[in-house]
């Protein structure tokens, strides 16, 4: 028999952990944990009436994966609506998607370790950039509505317009026009919906920006450039939406005069996986490159002048303007992203345009072929979708076609719209024109499929400008070129699969083989979101019971999945909480209340959910000032809306007074908000609702093992009381409205939408389910206990060598702890930058860098690292210390030691001259270790303020690496 | 070296330098930020400064400064009207760290009343420790 899954997940054995409990003092784990946490939280429930199953084997997980994955039946889907049917090259498949060295890598925060996705990023951004025909793109957006919406945002504070009018094409996507109404009142927006196609220019109505869709969701190419220069003598921007494959036909948005163009890039290889993860995008024109949300990459160079890159205009995020930012975004979708660009870096421009140009004659057949049988389409100028006029017989026709295997899109009644993609073939467009027309029987009824057929688009909007003409897009043709280049860019990069990533408060555990892989089933990646509901019946089986397990580990009534990102999940509890106030006529409750040491997505998500934000004192220990928050609540008793609190707290300390504060906020008609981010050091021992919660975001891709993919995707649900169900996000085009509630029965979500596809990333819901499934209740205590441990260890072991900053009861700390390396820079001019650059050296990522409290590394180890990998960081740590000493010591000069100078390039040792104080030894093999093991970073430590100052942010010319 | 007598400050850390100016003219004053400002934001990559010819109000914030780590606000100090922005700083902002009491400078107000301002002795005082030296140069980054 194997062993179980939990001794595979749980890096400490039994063991290593009486080891680590010897040096801590404690007898047993359970004993260790219960002394950490605060009797008062302990929670009451301990599995008795569990929903969570005994824990199952990872073959017995896979079986049932299997079988739920037979429960959902593929059809081919002409939906469309921004979701199409697309060819993943195998190469890309293997080598990214599968890839553990794409995956499990972080956020390139530490950028000399991570030029192999910023490299593949800036592919993406170029790509983006040129397609749309605008300056700048952004790495990504979570998908295309909600990129529509952070457009939005962006026109508004760009716009030097004062009015409140944003201008919605009516030729929208429908899920983008619901996503704009629930995200457009709760920060004072007014949207006027129009028929742009048929508008008279001179009748758009002020407003501060115009949103477009093109083609739109009808499919119509229409040529917007006079609606564009009308919005532009009102100083209202332009924002266009647009398909990227069909940009490589018809004439870019920026030649259009856009501003800003937003869409997906999902149908450049991406699954549709009902409904996500994609790469939503980006790009702006000249001029407001520093206004655009989420993340950035650039080009730099390092301290010896190499090219390099790294994230640009950081300042400009979410956690450092807090309560002023003008966006919630953190995350990407990199690893989604990466996927796209490469889909552009293996065809090309050439291979694109032919791919556009297949699809787009294919699109021409179908509305031959039905004009011959009778079935008008309602515009002659199209790309790949058609709108047919078909009076009272539209649900009749999709029902034929599915009868065939097809999925169509019923607008209503009399409208069915079809869309072409990378996959249809002759045979499915003589399928559907068969089906739609109504013929029975044999499809060789249906004859003479017109052969090479044109794209029907209007000869003013084709495309004549080039693009994507960089080598990087013009090289990779054969797959072994591809294989060789991938693999390089991942052989730059540090990834869980190279070492330990010790980041405090992302909680990078192991991401298991068995909880990947049917991800890229195709009874799971190939379904369309707004695919009817029998053929999803085992997606929304695992949906069911996912939520019903995270009800039931959070104490809550009900969870959503909707939200396909932390920061979203942030959102959605918020705006619950605004809804339930508003249901109750408590219109006047718009102060949230944060403590000073929250991470600055807090304050940014309640300002997007129409908040005001009060900042609460913190003490010396890094816990909420008790004092503080009964001032301002009292201050602001009649205006409070909630209380936004992470538990542990962001200091990875278990506070105390929690069950007091969470009273005092309740009886002044507030509501707690509980940031789930640190859920890894309760879970099985404390539960969010059961100690005054009301609602709060889990991070799927921390707790629950969705790898963070190099930047993305995350998940990040919100659970929440039942009083907050009615104001949870729903969708227009949900499956099912109705969630599980705990203790049995169902509620429903009847908020506004918050992503695009109504169960947001559902594709990598499989990996959470397949965690939960094998840990059991029991597995997941475990791990909270190994992870509680593992900090603990690394704390007291540290401990002598850096102050660890805060502590709890007894001196422990929860999941993660803070090194204070304030007083290493007093005594030897180190700083935090160097020790985590040296740590490179080392063969290790970096902790979490100077948060929450500057100057500081907060390490989280995880219960997935083994004692050796854990002691080998720890000595790293000891060794670096050393280091340092002896710099302040006089061994080495200030200005030329190994910390300064780190991280250290095969190349800087080996050409040239050797000019330093301290040896080459030294310098790249600190231990004897890592003669065996090493990792070599590809550059040198980069300037941050070079790249800032010159912004840079495509692939940079050949002649740049001559 | 600068001379820290012929300026006043406010407490959000910018310098104010009355311009000689002929009689009858109005009064005009040339705003930056100190090196202490400097120092704590660190690399300065970007400074967005208000229009020539803008209506600027005490207290309000007229324009940012960004660097690696933060973005800094820029408040009015007084009630004027924008004479000059530094098209040096907005080309290269690192001018803000090399000579923030020089070439640094951000912008030229006219007005008509000064309110009240802190003295250098004042400035000092409110640094405490920090307090100015002769030699600014390493502490604002350059």
């Amino acid at each position: 028999m194997s062993a179980p899954f939990v001794d595979r997940h749980i890096g400490t054995d039994r063991l290593a952990q009486a080891a680590m409990l010897k040096v801590l003092g404690y007898d047993t784990v359970t004993e260790l944990v219960e002394a950490a946490v605060p009797p008062s939280i302990h929670t009451q429930s301990r599995g008795e009436l569990s929903v969570i199953p005994q824990p199952a084997s990872e073959r017995e997980v896979s079986a049932e994966l299997r079988s739920l994955a037979d429960r959902n039946s593929v059809k081919r889907s002409m939906i469309g609506l921004g979701y199409y049917d697309t060819i993943t090259p195998a190469v890309i498949k293997r080598n990214v998607f599968e890839n553990p060295s794409w995956y499990t890598a972080y956020t390139p925060y530490q950028p000399e370790i991570s030029q192999g996705r910023l490299e593949a990023l800036i592919n993406f951004q170029t790509m983006v950039a040129e397609l749309t025909g605008l300056t700048t793109s952004n790495a990504s957006m979570l998908d295309e509505g909600t990129a529509v919406v952070e457009g939005m945002l962006l026109a508004r504070r760009a716009s030097k317009s004062k009015s409140t009018v944003f201008v919605v094409d009516s030729d929208a996507l429908p899920q983008t026009k619901a996503l704009l109404v629930s995200r457009a009142s709760a920060v004072g927006i007014n949207l006027v919906e129009l028929n742009l196609a048929t508008l008279s220019p001179a009748e758009l109505p002020d407003a501060f920006g115009v949103f477009v869709q093109y083609p739109g969701a009808s499919g119509f190419v229409w040529n917007p450039s006079a609606v564009i220069e009308q919005a532009h003598t009102t100083g209202a921007l332009a924002v266009v939406a647009a398909d990227l494959l069909a940009l490589t036909l018809i004439t870019s948005p920026g030649d259009l005069g856009a501003d800003v163009a937003v869409g997906t890039s999902q149908r450049f290889g991406v699954p549709m996986g009902f409904g996500g993860p994609h790469a939503g995008y980006m790009a702006v024109r000249k001029g407001l490159e520093r206004q655009l949300p989420g993340r950035l990459v650039g080009v730099s160079v390092d301290a010896v002048g190499n090219r390099a890159y790294r994230l640009s205009l950081q300042a400009r995020e979410q956690h450092i303007r807090r309560e002023k930012a003008t966006s919630n975004i953190c995350t990407a979708q990199v690893l989604l992203a990466v996927m796209a660009g490469m889909y552009a870096v293996y065809h090309g421009p050439k291979g694109l345009r032919d791919i556009a140009r297949e699809v787009a004659g294919r699109a021409t057949s179908l509305a031959v072929l039905l004009r011959t049988a009778g079935v008008v389409s309602r515009h002659d100028e199209f790309f790949d979708t058609l709108t047919l006029d078909v009076p009272g017989g539209a649900r009749a026709a999709a029902e034929r076609a599915y009868d065939r295997g097809y999925l169509l899109n019923v607008v209503d009644d009399d409208t069915l719209s079809i869309s072409v993609d990378e996959t249809s073939t002759d045979d499915d467009i003589a399928q559907v024109v068969a089906a739609v027309a109504g013929s029975v029987g044999s499809v060789n009824s249906v004859e003479g499929t017109p052969a090479d057929s044109q794209p029907s688009l209007p000869a003013e909007l084709l495309r004549t400008s080039e693009f994507l003409t960089h080598p990087v897009f013009n090289t990779h043709r054969s797959e072994t070129s591809m294989m060789r280049y991938l693999k390089r860019l991942a052989d730059y990069d540090y990834a869980l699969d190279r070492g330990m990533i010790p980041l405090g408060s992302c909680t990078m555990k192991l991401n298991a083989a068995t909880e990947m892989e049917a991800v890229s089933w195709p009874e799971f990646a190939g379904l369309h979101p707004f695919a009817p509901r029998a053929d999803v019946e085992g997606y929304l089986t695992l949906i069911d019971q996912l939520e019903s397990w995270l009800t039931e580990v959070t104490g809550y009534d009900t969870v959503s999945l909707q939200p396909n990102a932390g920061s979203q999940g942030e959102l959605a509890g918020l705006l619950a909480i605004r809804g339930y106030h508003h249901s109750r006529g408590d219109d006047g409750r718009t102060v949230c209340l944060i403590p000073s040491s929250a991470h600055g997505t807090n304050a940014a998500s309640a300002v997007l959910a129409g908040m005001r934000v009060v900042v609460v004192a913190c003490d010396d220990l890094g816990n909420v000032d008790v004092a503080d928050l009964r001032t301002k609540i009292g201050e602001h008793a009649d205006e409070l809306a909630a209380l936004m609190i992470t538990y542990p707290s962001t200091h990875g300390v278990y506070e105390h007074d929690i069950v007091d504060i969470c009273r005092l906020v309740h009886e002044a008609g507030g509501q707690v908000y509980v940031d789930g981010a640190n859920l890894n050091a309760v879970l099985g021992f404390a539960r969010f609702g059961e100690f005054g919660g009301d609602v709060s975001h889990l991070n799927l891709h921390k707790t629950f093992c969705i790898p963070h993919g190099g930047g993305g995707p995350g998940v990040g649900p919100v659970a929440a009381k039942s009083h907050l169900a009615p104001f949870l996000p729903g969708h227009e085009f949900a499956q099912k409205s109705e969630h599980p509630a705990a203790g049995g029965g169902s509620v429903v979500h009847g908020g506004g939408a918050v992503s695009a596809a109504p169960y947001g990333s559902s594709s990598i819901l499989p990996i959470s389910w397949a965690y939960v499934r094998m840990m059991g209740s029991q597995g997941l205590a475990a791990a909270t206990e190994a992870a509680v441990l593992a900090a603990n260890y690394v704390a007291a072991r540290l401990r002598d060598h850096f102050p660890v900053l805060y502590s709890g009861d007894n001196g422990l700390v929860a999941h993660e702890c803070i090194l204070d390396l304030r007083p290493l820079r007093e005594a030897t001019g180190i700083t935090v930058d160097d020790v985590a650059k040296r740590l490179i050296d080392y063969g290790f990522h970096s902790p979490t860098m100077s948060f929450p409290v500057a100057g500081t590394l907060m390490v989280e180890p995880t219960e997935s690292e083994d004692l050796a990998e854990i002691d080998r960081f720890i000595d790293a740590m000891i060794a670096i210390k050393a280091e340092a000493d002896a710099v302040a010591r006089g061994v080495w000069p200030a200005d030329d030691n190994p910390l300064v100078h780190a991280p250290h390039t095969a190349q800087s040792i080996a050409v040239g001259e050797w000019m330093h104080a301290y040896d080459r030894e030294r310098a790249v093999f600190p231990v004897a270790s890592l003669v065996a093991q090493k990792y070599w970073p590809p550059v040198r430590r980069i300037d941050q303020a070079y790249g800032d100052r010159n912004l840079f942010c495509a692939c940079p010319p050949p002649e740049a690496f001559e | 070296m600068t001379d820290y007598s012929a300026l006043t400050f406010t407490a959000e850390h910018e310098w104010i330098r009355l311009e000689p100016v002929s009689e009858g003219s109005p009064a005009t004053a040339t705003i930056g930020i100190t090196s202490y400002a400097a120092g704590r934001l660190g690399d300065v990559v970007f400074v967005d400064l208000p229009e020539v010819g803008a209506e600027i109000a005490n207290g309000s914030v007229v324009g940012e400064i960004e660097s690696t780590k933060s973005v800094g606000e820029l408040f009015a100090p007084l009630n004027g009207i924008v004479l000059a922005k530094n098209q040096s700083v907005e080309d290269s902002p690192e001018l803000v760290n090399s000579d923030p009491f020089g070439e640094g400078w951000l912008i030229k107000v006219e007005f008509t009343e000064l309110p009240e301002l802190l003295t250098f002795a004042e400035y000092q005082a409110l640094l405490g420790d920090d307090a100015l030296t002769d030699d600014e140069t390493d502490r604002a980054g350059a």
